[in-house]
This record gives C-alpha cells, sequence and structure tokens, in this order.
C-alpha cells in the first residue's frame, strides 16, 4: 500500500515538473528598497493570473527574495538557474542588484528581464540581460529639463546615494545636461540607510541652492524632504522614478507635498495599449484602487517574457533569450516595448508630482 | 562654513548625539554590571518601536499608553533574552557570551522579518505631529511660494529637546538607582563578583535579570524617540544606532554611565562637523565613527572617564 501511494506521488511530482514551465522571479521583497519588489510582485501575480499559459503548458513562477542585497542578488540568481531550473528570469529590481546578478545570468545564458533597473552598465556587454523600462541617459535629460526648464531652477544640491549605481549614474547624466542648458549643479554625497540628513541639507543651503534634485530611492527621498523642510528650505525638490511608491507619502507625509518626479507611468496618462485597459480594469477590480508604476513594469515584464517563449516556440534558455531580444512592437501597458541591440527599451518619462498626499500626472516627455 | 551654519551644524549634532547618548546609557549599563557587550541592544531598540507602532496601528491605543506599553515590552524581551540565551551560558568564558549575543541579534533581526514584515513602515502618524516641529531662532517671516515662512534662523527639533531631557533625568535616575538603593548595590557588587555575592546571599540571576530589563527599557526609549525624529520603522533599523551608541559608550569608557553620554554627544557632533567641513566625505560617515574608535583604543583604551584596568600581579 505504502508503495503504491509513493509511486504515486512520484508520477504526480513528476507529471507536475514536467508539465509547467518554470520562470523565476528575483525580487527584493525585504530590505531596504522592498516596496519596489512588493509592487512588482503584485503586477507578476497578477499578469500570471490573467496569462497563465504558454505553448499550452503552465507558467510556474519561483520568487526568490533578494533581501535588496547585492550579494544575495548573485546568490538568488545562481539559485533560479542551478536549483530551481528555470527557464528565464524576471528581474532583478535596483540597478546594483541587476549588474550584480546578471554576471550570473549572462555566464550560463539565462535571459534575465529586469521590470526597473535603468542604469546603463545593466545591459552593458550583456547579451541575456534586457529591460522592459527606459535608461538614465535619458531620464537624466528628462529630470534636467524638468529641473532648470519647467521649473526656473538656477542652482541644484544633487543628493547622490554613494552605494547605488543608479543614483551615481542618473546624477551624473542629470548634471551633464544641466551644464547643456548653462544651469550650476553641485553634489551632497551620502550612503543607503543613512537616516540623518541635517548636515547635507544645511551644506546645500549655505551654499544657495535653489532646488534639490535627489535621484535616490523612497526612504532617503522622504527623509531628505522632511529634514529639509524641517531645515527651512522650501524650494522645489525633484526626484526619479525611486519616488513612485505610496511609502513616499507615507514616510515624508505633509514634506513631499510639491515633490515632482520623473517616472515610467501613471495610471492617470493616457492609455496608449489593450494592455494597458486591461491592467488598469483587472488591478481595480481586485485591490480598489489605481495600480502603481511597479506594478505596470511587474506586468509588463511578464507579458514580454511569455511573449518571448512563445515566440522561441520552445522552454530552452538559449531561445527564448534570443526571443527576448528580438521583442518588436509589443503592446504593454507602459508603452509600445521595444528591446533594441543593447537590450533596452526605448520609452517615454512621465512626470508625476505628489499633490495632497496623491500622485497626480503631470506631462510626458518623448526620447 | 560661515557662523550660522556652523552653529545650525552644531544643533544639528547636538541633535543625533542626544539619541546616541540615550542609546549608549543602556549598552554601558549592561557592561559595567555583567562585563557583557550585549549585541541585541539595537536589536531590543528595533522591537519597542514595533511595538509601540502595532499598539498605535492595531490596538488602536493612545500615543502615550503605547509608549509605555512598548518599553515595558522592551523591558520584558530584554529580562527573557537573558533567561534564555544568557543565562544557561553565565560561567562560560566571556567570548561565548558576546558571540551568544550577536546570534540573539539576528535572531531577533530574522524574527521580525518573518512577524513584522522587511518593509519599511511610517511612524509619522503614530505620535503627535508636534513633536516634529521645529524651535526657530532668528530668521525672518518671507512669503514663499504662495504663504508665510520663516527663512533663516538656527532651528532645533522639538523632540531632541525631549530627548536631552529624558537622558538627564535617565542619567540622575541610574545614579540614583545604582548608588542608593539596595538593588543597586547588589548590582554593583555582581559587577565585582559574582561568586562571592551569591554566598552572601543574592540571587545573582534576579539582578542580573533587572539590569538587562533596565538597559532594554532604555533602549525602548531611545527607539520611540529615534524612531519619532526619523520617521520609518524596518527590521534593521537598530543595526547602526546600536553599533554608534557602542562606540559613543567605548568612546566615553565603557561601564562608565556619564561617559556614556559625553561618548554619544561628541559623536553625534563631530560626525555631522565631519559631514559639514568635508560634504564630499559624507558617505564615509559611519567608517568615521569606527575611525574614532580605533584611534581611542589605542590611545586612551579605557575612554574618557572610564577606569583603566588593574593587572594585578
Amino acid at each position: 500500500m505504502r508503495k503504491l501511494v509513493l509511486i504515486v506521488l512520484v508520477v504526480i511530482l513528476s507529471i507536475s515538473t514536467f508539465s509547467s514551465i518554470k520562470v523565476g522571479a528575483i525580487l527584493p521583497m525585504t530590505g531596504g528598497v522592498a516596496a519596489f519588489g512588493q509592487m512588482i510582485w503584485q503586477g507578476v501575480a497578477l499578469a500570471h493570473e490573467l496569462f497563465p499559459q504558454v505553448l499550452g503548458q503552465d507558467i510556474e513562477i519561483v520568487l526568490l527574495d533578494n533581501n535588496s542585497d547585492k550579494v544575495q542578488a548573485v546568490n538568488t540568481a545562481r539559485r533560479a538557474i542551478e536549483q530551481e531550473k528555470v527557464v528565464a528570469i524576471i528581474g532583478q529590481v535596483i540597478s546594483s542588484n541587476t549588474i550584480a546578478g546578471g554576471a550570473v545570468a549572462e555566464e550560463n545564458g539565462v535571459a534575465m528581464v529586469s521590470p526597473s533597473s535603468t542604469n546603463p552598465l545593466v545591459t552593458q556587454n550583456r547579451k541575456y540581460v534586457s529591460r522592459v523600462c527606459f535608461s538614465d541617459p535619458f531620464q537624466g535629460v528628462a529630470a534636467a529639463l524638468l529641473a532648470f526648464n519647467n521649473m526656473g531652477a538656477s542652482n541644484v544640491a544633487v543628493f547622490v546615494d554613494v552605494e547605488q549605481d543608479y543614483a551615481v549614474g542618473f546624477a551624473n547624466f542629470f548634471r551633464d545636461t544641466a551644464r547643456e542648458l548653462g544651469g550650476n549643479v553641485f553634489y551632497e554625497y551620502y550612503k543607503s540607510g543613512d537616516q540623518d540628513f541635517t548636515a547635507q541639507v544645511s551644506d546645500a543651503m549655505s551654499k544657495n541652492a535653489d532646488a534639490f534634485f535627489i535621484p535616490g530611492y523612497y526612504q532617503e527621498i522622504a527623509l531628505i524632504a522632511i529634514q529639509a523642510r524641517q531645515l527651512g528650505f522650501y524650494d522645489p525638490i525633484i526626484s526619479g522614478d525611486g519616488a513612485a511608491v505610496p511609502e513616499t507619502i507615507e514616510i515624508g507625509g505633509e514634506a513631499v507635498n510639491g515633490l515632482y518626479f520623473t517616472t515610467h507611468y501613471d495610471p492617470g496618462s493616457p492609455a496608449v495599449t489593450e494592455n494597458a485597459k486591461l491592467f488598469v480594469q483587472a488591478y481595480t477590480e481586485k485591490f480598489g484602487e489605481a495600480p502603481g508604476t511597479f506594478t505596470a513594469l511587474g506586468f509588463d515584464t511578464y507579458l514580454v517574457i511569455r511573449d518571448a517563449i512563445e515566440r522561441a516556440g520552445s522552454t530552452d534558455r538559449e531561445a527564448i533569450a534570443q526571443a527576448v531580444r528580438q521583442t518588436k512592437d509589443f503592446p504593454a501597458v507602459t508603452g509600445i516595448i521595444t528591446i533594441n541591440e543593447n537590450g533596452d527599451a526605448i520609452k517615454s518619462v512621465a512626470i508625476v508630482k505628489i499633490e495632497d498626499g496623491k500622485f497626480v500626472y503631470d506631462t510626458t516627455i518623448n526620447p | 562654513m560661515d557662523p550660522k551654519t556652523l552653529l545650525q551644524n552644531f544643533v544639528n549634532g547636538l541633535s543625533l548625539g542626544s539619541l546616541y547618548a540615550l542609546i549608549a546609557i543602556g549598552y554601558t549599563m549592561v557592561y559595567g554590571i555583567l562585563r557583557l557587550i550585549n549585541f541585541a541592544h539595537g536589536d531590543i531598540f528595533m522591537m519597542a518601536v514595533y511595538f509601540a507602532f502595532f499598539l498605535v496601528t492595531l490596538a488602536s491605543l493612545p500615543w502615550y499608553f503605547a509608549a509605555i506599553l512598548a518599553i515595558a515590552g522592551a523591558a520584558i524581551l530584554g529580562f527573557s533574552v537573558d533567561r534564555v540565551a544568557y543565562k544557561p551560558i553565565r560561567k562560560a568564558p566571556r567570548i561565548s557570551a558576546l558571540i551568544t549575543a550577536i546570534g540573539v541579534s539576528f535572531f531577533l533581526e530574522s524574527l521580525a522579518v518573518v512577524v513584522f514584515s522587511g518593509i519599511p513602515r511610517s511612524f509619522r502618524t503614530i505620535f503627535p505631529q508636534f513633536l516634529n516641529e521645529m524651535i526657530i531662532l532668528g530668521g525672518q517671516v518671507e512669503t514663499r511660494y504662495g504663504r508665510e515662512v520663516i527663512v533663516g534662523g538656527i532651528r532645533f527639533p522639538i523632540i531632541s529637546i525631549i530627548t536631552l531631557v529624558i537622558t538627564a533625568i535617565a542619567l540622575v535616575f541610574l545614579w540614583w538607582f545604582i548608588y542608593r538603593t539596595k538593588i543597586g548595590m547588589a548590582m554593583r557588587a555582581v559587577s565585582v563578583d559574582i561568586p562571592t555575592t551569591s554566598l552572601m546571599g543574592v540571587n545573582v540571576d534576579r539582578v542580573i535579570g533587572i539590569t538587562f530589563a533596565l538597559g532594554s527599557a532604555l533602549a525602548g526609549i531611545g527607539g520611540i524617540l529615534w524612531a519619532i525624529r526619523y520617521p520609518q520603522v524596518w527590521p534593521y533599523m537598530g543595526f547602526i544606532p546600536g553599533m554608534k551608541a557602542f562606540v559613543a559608550a567605548v568612546f566615553g569608557g565603557i561601564g562608565s554611565i556619564p561617559g556614556a553620554v559625553l561618548g554619544g554627544l561628541i559623536l553625534g557632533i563631530t560626525e555631522i562637523m565631519m559631514v559639514g567641513l568635508l560634504p564630499g566625505a559624507a558617505g564615509y560617515r559611519d567608517a568615521f565613527a569606527f575611525f574614532i574608535l580605533i584611534i581611542i583604543l589605542s590611545v586612551k583604551p579605557s575612554g574618557l572617564m572610564g577606569k583603566p584596568d588593574i593587572v594585578k600581579v
């Protein structure tokens, strides 16, 4: 009897393993940037719910948590590829993690598609790492145009998180455009996890900054905004897609009202595709609120990988990786996605501001 | 740095240093009595903030009541940690206790990730907003962006004044408690010689338990004040403040309570001044704190107010 049960179990297990296609999702579900991971996971899960199959088989998503940490980014990538035997990977989220984990994907020839890593180094000299979002050379231009042209700033203090490739790259692209526009820029430095920015804010104010630009992540953006307002800085604060989570408002409160930031998508922006309508409708029905930027990017990443598997017509890792790179005019939520020869998507930047504790869509800047 | 910025940075440093000082008191007290560096101090700090957070959000208690319960919770947690983790190895070499403390620290952090989830939460609306208002000295009223604001002036958060007052109260209370009460006398006896104290009929485990409870309550108070000033809660929030408090305690002379306060204030002010003077090196401010630690340990190992160890031959 026991033997029979065992045989049945083995048969069931082997059927379930053979009949599903495993896709890895390596996201920061805990740690400093967990809010991004949680939102992207919502989007991936929603897309999986709506489109659970490809090539007539079920897709199984293996979620791995990289703790927002570079070392764990490498470990989880190894685990996904070597132990979980995934055919492709959704991830990772912040640039420094995708740069670290991307090296593993590259050496094993597994496609890794990042929903949100914007630093150029993420896909530089990589054949297997791609992204469905814009990259920072363009976001930097958009943020600088916002600061110097739209907001009329002339002397901007840039708060740079020295630990994050994203922040350093984004700040430098912002500075380059600022120089072209004839504006002045100086840097203040901090690192992820810092809590006290009073010295940097005081320094920036003594150098007569007329705007702050914070190309970092939401925890520090909120704290810098609070401390800037407390120390009597009333001029504009500008930020990037790192601010596009509700936590910015929850932590920052009153201090982040009037904050402008560049981002990938806002549910208030005009919907360009059928998928965008479907996404907003399905999300609102399920959660009773409007979806966020990163949820949309998670949704898109899943769809892009699913589409690549379909076009590859097999579960061969190499074929899928090549199909990802051949993605062309895919009608995603955040825009029409074409992945170019570098693995980057060329997309427009949305400008969003915070008004009375809510994200309000402002304009779109096209490349 | 112009004089106004210098003064503002001094005030910023005092504000940060007062928090370090308060956390360092509990650290140094436990060390002074047990010769144990309780690395879990920063994690009890974190747990207390979570207790306060959930007592207000889930149990909808008023903030003052939640604060008192959270501090009591921290004391009970500190007491239990001693019973479960440190008591069984009381007679083992000191290094075992140190490693156990590091283990407890990791355990509490991971427990918080599992139970409270790893997403940072906002502590902003938990306590009344006036605590984070600023006292402004000088400056003039101007209209900016359609509303009247005060521009310029030296600014000091109200919460930092409260922190300084609480630190002073804690200092006086501990002095009274350690030097003027019976249990304090027992603590001092334990710090000199545990077996002999035990032979005198003192319940050593109870005394050590109370020491931990008191130290943890101080960590809890520090945690709540910290979270009001920097309003976010997450499982690793205690790590860096705990480390800084450790540096402050060593700086002041580990085991010396007034030394810890002095060390905390000096560390806070030098850290802010260093960022103010060398803005380009601001990313290395934590490294700077540990650099100070190395200098002190090599120049004056007993710290500013510590007693030098007498080695008997």
